[in-house]
């Protein structure tokens, strides 16, 4: 490996890659580095006893549970819903089938907002199955089920869009030859396809935790922000902000910063023993 | 922990967490910047209630922009009692049969327990001399506030210095037109609501005064005590009512009508009036308004009612498509 450099065109100095890469540096740095530092420098602003204090806040607390609640019952449905379509789409024929690789990647070019209001123009009161909830006394908008309606809607391509492509490539040979050996469905997914799709899948689950974790637009439409019962930590943060208490905006902010991070580590961590 | 374990737990917190108790339940649906002002509120309503009647009553909260909040309330959201700080979002109510349609004369003080005005606050020892509307229309002073289009926090200010004007120039509506012509052309910024105004003027130092309710003046003020901003009233003012009413619909199915009423009533009372004088409103409770009469300067109070003939008359005039805030922002 040593002894393959990349060959350098005649006449091109090394200025261009150390400025690339230089470039790429500062701007990691002003734009994520930077906001990074600054959420946990104005968190700790007021010292350790304040931001203890912030962040037990029962509202804030409670804020921090239900975010923590909506990812977990969000990121398995969705798992389950990624890999049922992308299966689907990578190794069936059907009719409707292009039509489901656009419907699955329809969240990604909807506005979360947009999302949240059709939402609530449907199962809301004056909505088109309003009043049949209402009758049935449903709650649905304003409630935990709204907000996880909306979350996993916006959550919805990311692990099918991350194992499809993976799929595709990998074809079907090994699970047509599993077949022949005698495996039965079952077997032939936990044995075969799961392992092979699993770093996708992974990486999937990853990146709709850290959505599902910030999700603001949609949630916001559709949660009502009670506080203790449907505020979700984004619409926290936005509270406290809009109340002037700046430090316990970003005392929140730095919770939902440190979720992030983890997942982003916990990723790492599994992506190392591959 | 497998991942249907997990959720099974996390189903049993939910269900834990909120047992079937038999007691009073209120949901207060309120405005953005409110929340302050109702924690300190709601255990003192609570102690009242505990010994009034010997029940418990759990009051939640939910906060965010009042026109927002009257839609989500349309749509569902069960709200008891709506505490806004807009008197037209609780006009869409009544209009969508939520409200009782006289709610004005439900409470009183046209329903509106504690109110605040368009009011100033200027940057440290008010370098500029800024004490009144026409200040803000000289060429050396910018002043600060939000798009009166987006906020509208904004549109209180528009309609006090139109009003001041007015009476300026006996009720000469070209003149007050002119006016405010020249304090739009001083706005170096105009930002989509009060709180990013703020920022303009405390964070990125842009302006010589901001304009916001008073009531926001004073927090303002606290917040950022390092700046020494003062706070300056002028000589007159628009009534901001912030208006209350029971969500006659909702409260009905939940059976909470009495306690909502009581509650809303319980705010006139002078000792939620002087958590409200704490919290930098101004209040109707004479004895309370009295205690603290020097933090909040006299002044001539004008309504809209007065000025403009009520809030459909003005939304008509002034902010239709057209209207004269149109035409004011046209020529500035």
């Amino acid at each position: 490996m040593t002894a393959l450099a990349l060959p350098h065109a005649p006449g091109q100095s090394r200025a261009v890659p150390r400025l690339l890469i230089g470039l790429a540096v500062v701007l990691t740095a002003i734009f994520v580095v930077a906001p990074l530092v600054f959420i946990f420098w104005r968190a700790f602003a007021e010292g350790w006893a304040v931001y203890v204090a912030n962040i037990t806040d029962p509202m804030t607390r409670h804020a921090i549970w239900l975010t923590a609640l909506v990812a977990v019952i969000v990121v398995p449905v969705n798992i389950a819903f990624g890999i049922a379509s992308a299966w689907a789409i990578a190794r069936f024929r059907f009719p409707g089938r292009k039509l489901l690789m656009v419907l699955v990647e329809i969240p990604f070019s909807i506005s979360p907002i947009i999302a949240g209001i059709c939402y609530l123009l449907l199962y809301g009161r004056q909505g088109l199955l309003g009043p049949f909830l209402a009758d049935h006394d449903i709650k649905i908008m304003f409630a935990l089920p709204g907000i996880l309606l909306v979350t996993m809607f916006v959550t919805a391509p990311f692990v099918a869009r991350e194992v499809l492509p993976l799929m595709q490539a990998q074809g079907s040979e090994q699970e047509q030859a599993a077949v022949t050996l005698g495996a039965r469905g079952w077997q032939v997914f936990s044995r075969v396809t799961l392992p092979n799709i699993r770093w996708a899948l992974l990486y999937g689950a990853v990146l709709a935790t850290a959505r599902a974790v910030g999700e603001f637009g949609g949630v916001s439409v559709v949660s009502g922000s009670i506080r203790g019962q449907t505020n979700t930590l984004p619409l926290q943060i936005e509270l406290m902000f809009n109340d002037l208490n700046t430090t316990g905006a970003f005392a929140a902010a730095s919770t939902l910063t440190v979720i992030a991070l983890v997942v982003l580590v916990v990723k790492a961590a599994l992506e190392s023993r591959r | 922990m497998t991942f249907p374990k997990l959720r099974l737990a996390a189903l049993a917190l939910v269900l834990g967490a909120s047992p079937a108790l038999a007691q009073d339940k209120l949901l207060n649906v309120s405005y953005d910047i409110g929340r302050e002002l109702f924690e300190a509120l709601n255990p003192q309503f609570q102690t009242y209630w505990q010994e009034k009647s010997g029940r418990d009553v759990t009051i939640d909260q939910s906060h965010a922009g009042s026109s927002k909040q009257a839609r989500a309330i349309l749509e569902g959201l069960p709200a008891d009692v709506v505490t806004f700080n807009q008197e037209t979002d609780v006009d869409v109510l009544a209009q969508g049969g939520m409200v009782a349609e006289n709610w004005r004369e439900a409470f009183p003080n046209g329903a509106s327990p504690y109110f605040s005005l368009p009011s100033f606050l200027v940057r440290e020892g008010n370098p500029k001399g800024i004490e009144d509307w026409d200040d803000l229309a000289r060429e050396d002073v910018q002043p600060v506030f939000p798009n009166p289009k987006t906020s509208g926090n904004a549109r209180y200010t528009y309609l006090a210095a139109y009003a001041y004007a007015l009476a300026q120039n006996g009720g000469d509506h070209d003149k007050a037109q002119e006016f405010l012509g020249k304090i739009f052309a001083n706005v170096p910024v105009f930002d989509t609501g009060g709180r990013a105004a703020t920022q303009t003027f405390a964070e990125r130092e842009i302006g010589d005064v901001l304009v916001t309710f008073e009531a926001e003046t004073k927090s303002i003020a606290k917040q950022y005590a390092d700046q020494g901003f003062v706070p300056v009233t002028p000589s007159m003012s628009l009534f901001a009512a912030f208006p209350v009413a029971v969500v006659a619909e909702n409260a009905e199915r939940a059976g909470s009508t009495e306690v909502a009423t009581e509650y809303l009533n319980w705010l006139y009372t002078p000792e939620a009036q002087d958590t409200m004088a704490q919290n930098n409103y101004r209040t109707t409770d004479a004895e309370v308004t009295a205690k603290y009469a020097a933090e909040f300067p006299q002044l001539e109070l004008v309504t809209v009612d007065d000025v403009y003939g009520g809030w459909e008359q003005v939304t008509a005039d002034h902010f239709a498509e057209g209207g004269i805030l149109d035409k004011v922002f046209v020529n500035r």
